[in-house]
C-alpha cells in the first residue's frame, strides 16, 4: 500500500538532519501561521502564486535560489568543520555515511537550485523589460516552470527527514548509483527531483528562446540586443540542446534501478562509461548556461558603471555565440583518465583550452570598457571588478586542468574541487549578487543599502580566497576530493584557513540579509522615483520602478544598441495620445495546482507507492488539459486604465 | 522595406514582417506558438539522439542473448512504417481541411489518421509481446535494454499523440476551427510528422541494420 515506506525511514538515531528538518519545518509552520493570521493568503495567491507576470516569477526563482543557498551554505560548513577536525586519530563528528549524503546534496543543490534558479530568477526579471515587450512568450508555461523546479527543490529537502539522500556524490555515477551499491531512496530522491525540475528548465529554455528570438520591441534587430539578452538566448538554447540529454540519462538509469535493465549495469552487456559521456554532455553545456548569463550582467553592470558603451559589443556577441558552440565539444575533459586514449584526449584538451581564447576577449572588453571611464564603486561594480580578477585566476587553472597530462595528476584532487568554485562562486555567484544589487530597485522600487552590501562584498570576495586557495595547494599536495577523514596531519594549517575562510562567507551572507532586512525597514528613504537609479542604458531603465504589469505603456521604438541612453540624449518619452487597450495573459493556478500534484506525483515515485503515482501524475496531466481548453486567456486594460496609470507615475 | 521606413510608415507594425533580423516589433501570436512549439520539438530530437546513442553503443553487447537479426520481423515492420508514414499524409491533408475551415472533412481525416496510428500502435505492441514471450525482454541484455527504451519511447509518444489528438478533436467540435484551436492543431500536426522523422531513424538504424547485421 505505502510502497517502501515506513516509519523506519525516519532517521531516530541520527540527531542533525532530525534537528534541522524540525527547524525547517518550525520556521515553516511559523510563516504559514503568520500569513493565515495576517489574512495575508488571498493576496498571496492573487497576487504570486498564481501570478504569471515575469517579473513575479523572476523574484519568486530568485527568493527560491537565497533559500536554498543557506541550506546549501550549511552542507558547506558542515564539510569544511569535519575535514578540519578529523585529521589523524580524530574521526570528527560526521559519519561516512552521512557525510557522504552532504556532500552530494551540496552539489546537487547548489548547482540545480542555487545556482540556475538565480540567473534563471534575472533573466525572468529583466530580459522582457529589456527586450521591450510586456511578458515572456508562454506566461502561464513560465510558471509551471518555476513551480517544477520548486518541486524538485522540495523534494530534495524532504529527504532530509523522511528517508537519506544519495550517497553517490552529485554526478551520481554507477555502478554505485545502480540498485546493487545503492538499494535505498537516496539516488531516487536525486534522479525525480532533478527529472521534475528539469522538465521545468526545459520549458524555461524554450519559453526564453522563443520571447528572444520572437518577440522584440519595434526596431530591435539582433545586434541593437543587450548583451545579457544575447547571453540569456545561448544560454537558453544550450539548455534545449543539453537538458534533454540529462532526462534521456536518467530515464536509463531508472530504467536500471526498477526496471532490471541493463544500460550502466556491471553485467549484462551495460556500459558504465556511456553514463559518464552522456552526463557530461549535459553537464560542460550546463556549466556555461551558468556562466553565460553572468557575463550578461558583468557587461550591463561594467557599461554602466563607466558611463561609457560596452566596449566593442560585436566581439563580445561573437564570443558568447563561440562559447555556446565549444561548450558542445569538450565534455570529455571531465574524464581525461577514462582511457579513451591519446588522440582523443589530445582532440578535447585542445578544444578546451581554445574555450579560453573568446573567454579572453570578454575580459578585454570589460576592461577597456572601464578604460577611461567614469567609475562609480557601487556594490555592482564591485563584484564585476572582483568577478575580473577572480575568475582569471579560475581561468586559468582550467587550461591547466584540460592538458590531460596535468590532468592524471590533479584528476579527482581537491585542486579540481578549488578550480570549479573558483569559477562558480567567482563567476556565477558573483554574477548573481551584482544582478541581484543591479536590478532590485527595478523589480522593488528601492534601492539596496550600500554599506552592508560593499560588507557582504569583502566578506564574499575574502571569504572565497580564504576558503578555496589553500585547496589548490593541497591538491597539489595530494589531498583527493570528499575525503571524511584526513589521514595526513600536515594537511591541517590549510584545511584550518579554509575552515576560516568559509566562516567569512557566511559573514556575506549574513550581511546580504541584514542588507535586504535594513533596505526594507528605509525603503521610504530609499524609493526610486525616475526609474533609472543608475543613470542605465537599457531599456528597462526607462519605465517606471517596479514597472506596472503591462511594463511599458507604449512598446519603445529602439533605433540603436543601449536604446535607453539614446532616448534620454535625443529626449523622446512616449506620447500619451499613443496609448492604447493592453492585452495581458490572466492569471493562472495551473503552475502551482500542477506542481502540487507533481510532488505528490515525485514523492510516491521515489517510495515506489504506484496507484498514488499514477494518480498523481494523471491529476497534474488533467490540470493541464483543463488550463488547455481554454480560448480568452488574455484581459484587456483599456486605453483610459493604462493613461489613468502612468499619470499616477 | 527597410525599418526606419516602416517606424514612420505605420503606428501599428505589422506583425508578419517580424522575421529576419527582426526589426519589425512582436511577432503574432501564431508565428509565436508555432515557434515555441518547434523548439520543443528540436528539444525532444535532442532527448531521442542520446537514446539513438545509447542504441549504437550497446547494440552488440546481446550477452549471449538474441541478437536483432534473430528478433526482428521485417515484414510486419515494414506494414508498420507504412501505417505511420500514411497516418503523416491524412494528418497533412486534415491540417489543410482545418485551415480551410472544413470541420468535418477535417474530422474524417482526424479519425483516419487515429486508426493508422492505433495500428501502428497495435502491431509494436504485439511485436514487444512476442519478443518477451521469448526470453528477450528488456532486462535480458543491453542490447534489448536499448531497442525497448528507444522504441519504447517513440511508442509512448504516438500513444500521447493519439490522445492529444482526440483531446483537439473534442476541442475543434466544441469551440469550432477558430485560430487558438488552429494554433494547437498547427502544433500538433508538426509533432506528428517529428514522430516520423524519428521513426525513420529507427527504422533505418535499429530494424534495418539491425537485420543485415
Amino acid at each position: 500500500m505505502l510502497g517502501k515506506l515506513s516509519w523506519a525511514a525516519i532517521p531516530w538515531s541520527e540527531p542533525l538532519p532530525l534537528l534541522s528538518g524540525a527547524v525547517v519545518g518550525i520556521v515553516i509552520l511559523a510563516v504559514l501561521v503568520v500569513v493565515t493570521l495576517k489574512g495575508w493568503w488571498p493576496y498571496l495567491w492573487r497576487e504570486w502564486l498564481t501570478s504569471v507576470d515575469h517579473k513575479r516569477i523572476g523574484v519568486m526563482y530568485l527568493a527560491l535560489g537565497l533559500v536554498m543557498l543557506l541550506r546549501g551554505y550549511t552542507d558547506a560548513i558542515m564539510m569544511r568543520t569535519q575535514q578540519a577536525i578529523a585529521i589523524g586519530s580524530a574521526q570528527g563528528y560526521l559519519p561516512p555515511e552521512h557525510y557522504n549524503q552532504i556532500f552530494s546534496a551540496h552539489g546537487t543543490i547548489m548547482i540545480f537550485f542555487v545556482a540556475m534558479p538565480l540567473v534563471i530568477g534575472l533573466m525572468n526579471l529583466a530580459v522582457p523589460l529589456q527586450l521591450g515587450v510586456r511578458d515572456v512568450a508562454f506566461p502561464v508555461l513560465n510558471s509551471i516552470s518555476f513551480w517544477l523546479t520548486a518541486t524538485g527543490a522540495l523534494l530534495i529537502n524532504v529527504s532530509l527527514v523522511i528517508g537519506n539522500f544519495a550517497r553517490t556524490g552529485w554526478m551520481a555515477y554507477p555502478p554505485l548509483s545502480g540498485l546493487a551499491f545503492s538499494p535505498d531512496v537516496g539516488v531516487d530522491y536525486y534522479l525525480w527531483s532533478l527529472q521534475i525540475s528539469g522538465i521545468g528548465t526545459l520549458l524555461t529554455g524554450i519559453n526564453f528562446v522563443t520571447t528572444i528570438l520572437k518577440l522584440r520591441a519595434p526596431g530591435m534587430t539582433y545586434f541593437r540586443m543587450p548583451v545579457f539578452c544575447w547571453t540569456a538566448l545561448c544560454a537558453n538554447l544550450l539548455i534545449v540542446a543539453a537538458f534533454p540529454i540529462l532526462t534521456a540519462t536518467f530515464v536509463m538509469l531508472l530504467l536500471d534501478r526498477h526496471l532490471d535493465m541493463h544500460f550502466f549495469t556491471n553485467d549484462a552487456g551495460g556500459n558504465q562509461m556511456m553514463y559518464v559521456n552522456l552526463f557530461w554532455a549535459w553537464g560542460h553545456p550546463e556549466v556555461y548556461i551558468l556562466i553565460l548569463p553572468a557575463f550578461g550582467i558583468f557587461s550591463e553592470v561594467v557599461a554602466t558603471f563607466s558611463g561609457k558603451g560596452l566596449f566593442s559589443y560585436r566581439s563580445m556577441v561573437w564570443a558568447t555565440l563561440g562559447i555556446c558552440v565549444l561548450s558542445f565539444m569538450v565534455w570529455l575533459h571531465h574524464f581525461f583518465t577514462m582511457g579513451a586514449g591519446a588522440d582523443v584526449n589530445a582532440f578535447f584538451g585542445i578544444m578546451s583550452a581554445i574555450i579560453a581564447v573568446p573567454t579572453g576577449v570578454k575580459v578585454f572588453n570589460w576592461l577597456f570598457t572601464m578604460f577611461r571611464g567614469e567609475i562609480v564603486f557601487r556594490t555592482p561594480m564591485l563584484f564585476a571588478v572582483g568577478f575580473i580578477v577572480t575568475f582569471v585566476i579560475g581561468g586559468l587553472t582550467g587550461v591547466l586542468l584540460a592538458v590531460p597530462p596535468v590532468d592524471f595528476v590533479l584528476h579527482n584532487s581537491v585542486f579540481l574541487v578549488a578550480h570549479f568554485h573558483n569559477v562558480i562562486i567567482g563567476g556565477v555567484v558573483f554574477g548573481a549578487l551584482a544582478g541581484i544589487n543591479y536590478w532590485f530597485p527595478k523589480a522593488f522600487g528601492f534601492t539596496l543599502d550600500e554599506r552592508l552590501g560593499k560588507a557582504s562584498f569583502w566578506c564574499w570576495l575574502i571569504g572565497f580566497y580564504l576558503a578555496f586557495m589553500p585547496l589548490y595547494a593541497l591538491g597539489l599536495m595530494g589531498m583527493t576530493r570528499r575525503l571524511q577523514h584526513i589521514p595526513d596531519p600536515s594537511w591541517r594549517p590549510l584545511l584550518l584557513v579554509a575552515e576560516v575562510g568559509a566562516i567569512v562567507i557566511f559573514c556575506g551572507i549574513l550581511c546580504q540579509i541584514a542588507q535586504l532586512y535594513v533596505s526594507i525597514r528605509t525603503r521610504a528613504r530609499r524609493l526610486d522615483r525616475t526609474g533609472d537609479p543608475w543613470n542605465g542604458r537599457t531599456l528597462e531603465w526607462s519605465t517606471s520602478s517596479p514597472p506596472p504589469a503591462y511594463n511599458f505603456a507604449v512598446l519603445p521604438r529602439v533605433e540603436t544598441i543601449d536604446a535607453f541612453w539614446h532616448m534620454k540624449r535625443t529626449g523622446r518619452p512616449p506620447s500619451e495620445s499613443a496609448y492604447e487597450a493592453i492585452e495581458m495573459p490572466r492569471n493562472s493556478p495551473a503552475g502551482f495546482v500542477t506542481a502540487f500534484f507533481a510532488v505528490v506525483m515525485g514523492f510516491s515515485l521515489i517510495w515506489q507507492i504506484w496507484w498514488l503515482a499514477i494518480l498523481g501524475f494523471l491529476a497534474a496531466a488533467t490540470v493541464v488539459l483543463i488550463d488547455g481548453w481554454s480560448i480568452d486567456r488574455e484581459h484587456e486594460i483599456s486605453a483610459a486604465e493604462v493613461a489613468q496609470m502612468e499619470r499616477a507615475r | 522595406m527597410t525599418i526606419a521606413t516602416l517606424e514612420r510608415a505605420s503606428i501599428a507594425v505589422p506583425t508578419e514582417l517580424a522575421r529576419g533580423r527582426g526589426g519589425g516589433g512582436p511577432a503574432s501570436k501564431r508565428v509565436v506558438v508555432a515557434y515555441g512549439f518547434w523548439i520543443f520539438i528540436l528539444s525532444d530530437m535532442v532527448m531521442f539522439s542520446a537514446l539513438f546513442a545509447a542504441y549504437a553503443v550497446l547494440r552488440d553487447n546481446t550477452a549471449g542473448g538474441p541478437t536483432g537479426a534473430e528478433l526482428f520481423d521485417l515484414r510486419k515492420v515494414f506494414i508498420e512504417t507504412m501505417c505511420l508514414l500514411l497516418s503523416s499524409y491524412t494528418c497533412g491533408l486534415g491540417a489543410l481541411s482545418a485551415e480551410r475551415r472544413q470541420p468535418a472533412r477535417f474530422l474524417i481525416f482526424a479519425v483516419l489518421t487515429f486508426v493508422l496510428g492505433a495500428a501502428f500502435l497495435f502491431i509494436e505492441v504485439s511485436e514487444f509481446a512476442g519478443m518477451v514471450a521469448q526470453g528477450a525482454g528488456p532486462s535480458r541484455s543491453a542490447f534489448l535494454s536499448a531497442f525497448f527504451t528507444l522504441v519504447g519511447t517513440h511508442g509512448i509518444h504516438v500513444a500521447g499523440g493519439l490522445l492529444a489528438l482526440v483531446y483537439l478533436a473534442a476541442q475543434a467540435i466544441a469551440k469550432g476551427l477558430r485560430p487558438a484551436v488552429l494554433r494547437r492543431l498547427l502544433c500538433w500536426s508538426l509533432f506528428w510528422h517529428a514522430l516520423d522523422i524519428v521513426w525513420v531513424g529507427v527504422f533505418t538504424l535499429v530494424y534495418l541494420m539491425g537485420d543485415y547485421h
